[in-house]
């Protein structure tokens, strides 16, 4: 038999494997094989095919080549929104990642009280969306909130935090900031606790300051965890639709300067069932996570290093 | 340390200094953290009049529990419970299992198309979640399974982040295990369950963490399969709160502590666990 002579060669090279066990193999990789052909393949693929067909609630679907995309790429609000997306994450990933690398590295100085504070910046990962967007609302109600009152006690005039087009995206991506700068600081204190202290000492010796143990020491070696980091508030930031669906009401006066695509694409799908269209924004916003992608593992080889 | 002995005063105030210093950063970031949660349950005690005075009042001047009275009456607090504890479970049962056993088959089996298989698990983690919905909800309308407990699971059913986590672990396993079982007569599925699976409970406690979260928190995809409120999540069921009672914040903050308080109780008691599996999830994968 051919898959025995297979399997003797595959055993001369590998000889502590179960070769002759395909089956179990089989058997122990199907269901979840299965489920993401199912559930991720099949549906990637049904995506693309629906992009490019015209169906209105439940009529039947209809080719229309690549009328959605033109429709996608002349709407102005399509290219507010990506503007939108991209600047939430121009606000959230870079102050978030580099606020939490501030609190790792501090936490990370053996003081008391440690596990405390972890606990609490860790807060509001176990706390539903949409729990924090109301709170945060109510904290940035322009007339009453907690938030205008405490500013109003150093003279700072009433500020629209979340109905001026100016300020409604940089207040959500405010509560992004505060929701995640937890988890990323759990991930980051993680990585700096696996740092040998050896090389500390070693440089203490050598008479470096703890700036440039910062520097030296502390980001070259972390470099792989905030490389991990910064790529998952990427994806996440770009795929952000909570808050702002929840704050931004579509008569919010900030709605245009506010809404990113993944709520564009909720309400095309979901609340005018326009399949079609909402499947080309969503291809949209995969083509700008891949191109994102693309560029940060460029970017890896230069910035990150591994030991 | 090894400048702390040759200098022991100075270094020793300096650092002591410093400490000071640390916390008082770290305390002021926590007051920001907290305060929200606070002012939450502040709020949800106060009456209406007593939320919206100006200059605000921190504490209400009867404790009243209208607002959750009232809350629990608009909505069908019992059913969002269950739904979202039914949720938690299938998820982490579905993607502990069957990632443990496509993980370990990944990691210390040999078999046709392996990699072909394995890619299909990189490519879906590649993929952002949003590309799947429309087709995955179409699925579901047309077995006639919206608005049940299978279509709030039916995404999470299979993990590939899980699969991967766990391969990672099962790699790190010394073949010489699988030898030895083998020697000791056991096949592949007595080896897995035997004696490999075991030694990877701690992964396994992690990718449960990770998972209770990431669907305990998930708004959209509940809210797009189950319209029926009585069918509907924590995480989604509150955010219909804001429809109903758009400017009665008491009640709204009531109903957001109803929503926060179980997982907050589970966090609290299981803190080590919660922190140490997210942080496992980070560093392996």
């Amino acid at each position: 038999m051919s898959a025995q002579a297979i399997n003797s060669d595959l055993r001369r090279k590998k000889p502590f494997r179960f070769q002759s066990d395909w089956g179990w193999a089989y058997l122990l990789i199907a269901p979840t094989i299965i489920g993401l052909i199912i559930l991720n393949l099949y549906p990637f693929v049904e995506t693309i095919i629906l992009s490019t067909q015209k169906s209105q609630g439940l009529g039947a679907a209809k080719f229309v080549g690549l009328q959605n995309y033109e429709k996608l790429f002349a709407d102005k609000q399509i290219w507010q929104s990506t503007w939108n997306t991209l600047y939430y994450m121009i606000l959230t990933v870079p102050v978030g990642v580099f606020l939490a690398l501030v609190l790792a590295v501090l936490l990370n100085s053996k003081i008391r009280g440690r596990d405390v504070y972890r606990g609490i910046y860790f807060m509001p990962m176990v706390v539903a969306p949409a729990a924090v967007a109301m709170v945060w609302k109510w904290i940035f109600n322009a007339e009453v909130g907690i938030l205008n009152q405490f500013l109003g006690l150093f003279g700072v005039a009433t500020i629209n935090w979340l109905s001026d087009p100016n300020t409604a995206i940089i207040s959500c991506a405010m509560i992004g900031i505060w929701s995640a700068v937890g988890y990323d600081l759990v991930l980051i204190l993680a990585g700096l606790q696996s740092i040998s202290t050896s090389y500390y000492e070693a440089s203490e010796i050598d008479g470096a300051s703890a700036v440039q143990r910062f520097f030296h020491i502390t980001v070259p070696l972390i470099s792989p965890t905030l490389f991990f980091v910064v790529i998952m508030r990427v994806m996440t930031s770009i795929k952000q639709f909570d808050t702002v669906y929840l704050l931004i009401k579509s008569t919010n006066p900030a709605y245009k300067k506010t809404i990113t695509l993944m709520v564009m694409f909720y309400r095309e799908a979901f609340e005018k069932f326009n399949k079609g269209y909402a499947s080309a924004i969503v291809m949209w916003s995969f083509v700008i996570i891949m191109v994102i992608t693309a560029i940060q593992f460029w970017s890896e080889k230069k910035l990150v290093h591994y030991e | 340390m090894t400048t702390a002995a040759i200098t022991p005063k100075r270094e020793s105030a300096y650092r002591r200094r410093g400490k000071i210093g640390i916390h008082i950063v770290l305390l002021l970031g926590s007051i920001i953290m907290i305060f929200p949660f606070i002012w939450m349950i502040l709020t949800s005690f106060k009456t209406q009049g007593e939320a919206i005075m100006i200059p605000p009042i921190i504490f209400p001047a009867n404790w009243n529990l209208s607002n959750y009275s009232e809350v629990m009456r608009t909505l069908p607090f019992d059913a969002l419970y269950v739904n979202t504890l039914l949720l938690i479970f299938w998820r982490v049962l579905c993607a502990s299992v069957f990632s443990s056993m496509a993980g370990f088959a990944f990691a210390k089996l040999e078999f046709p198309l392996k990699k072909l298989f394995f890619a299909i698990i990189l490519t879906q983690l590649m993929l952002p979640s949003q590309v799947f919905i429309i087709p995955q909800y179409m699925i579901l309308s047309s077995m006639n399974m919206l608005n049940t407990i299978f279509a709030l699971v039916f995404p999470g059913l299979v993990s590939a982040f899980g699969t991967f986590f766990l391969r990672q672990f099962y790699l790190s396993l010394p073949n010489d295990l699988m030898e030895a079982a083998k020697l000791d007569g056991c096949n592949v599925m007595q080896t897995f369950i035997k004696v490999m699976a075991p030694l990877t409970k701690t992964a396994v406690m992690a990718l449960a963490v990770f998972t209770a979260l990431f669907a305990y928190s998930d708004m959209m995809w509940p809210l797009i399969v189950n319209m029926n409120i009585d069918k509907m999540t924590l995480a989604a069921g509150i955010s219909s709160l804001q429809g109903q009672h758009s400017t009665k914040y008491p009640i709204m903050m009531a109903g957001s502590a109803l929503a926060m308080i179980p997982m907050l109780i589970l966090y609290i008691a299981f803190q080590r666990q919660f922190i140490e599996g997210i942080a496992l999830t980070g560093t392996k994968a």
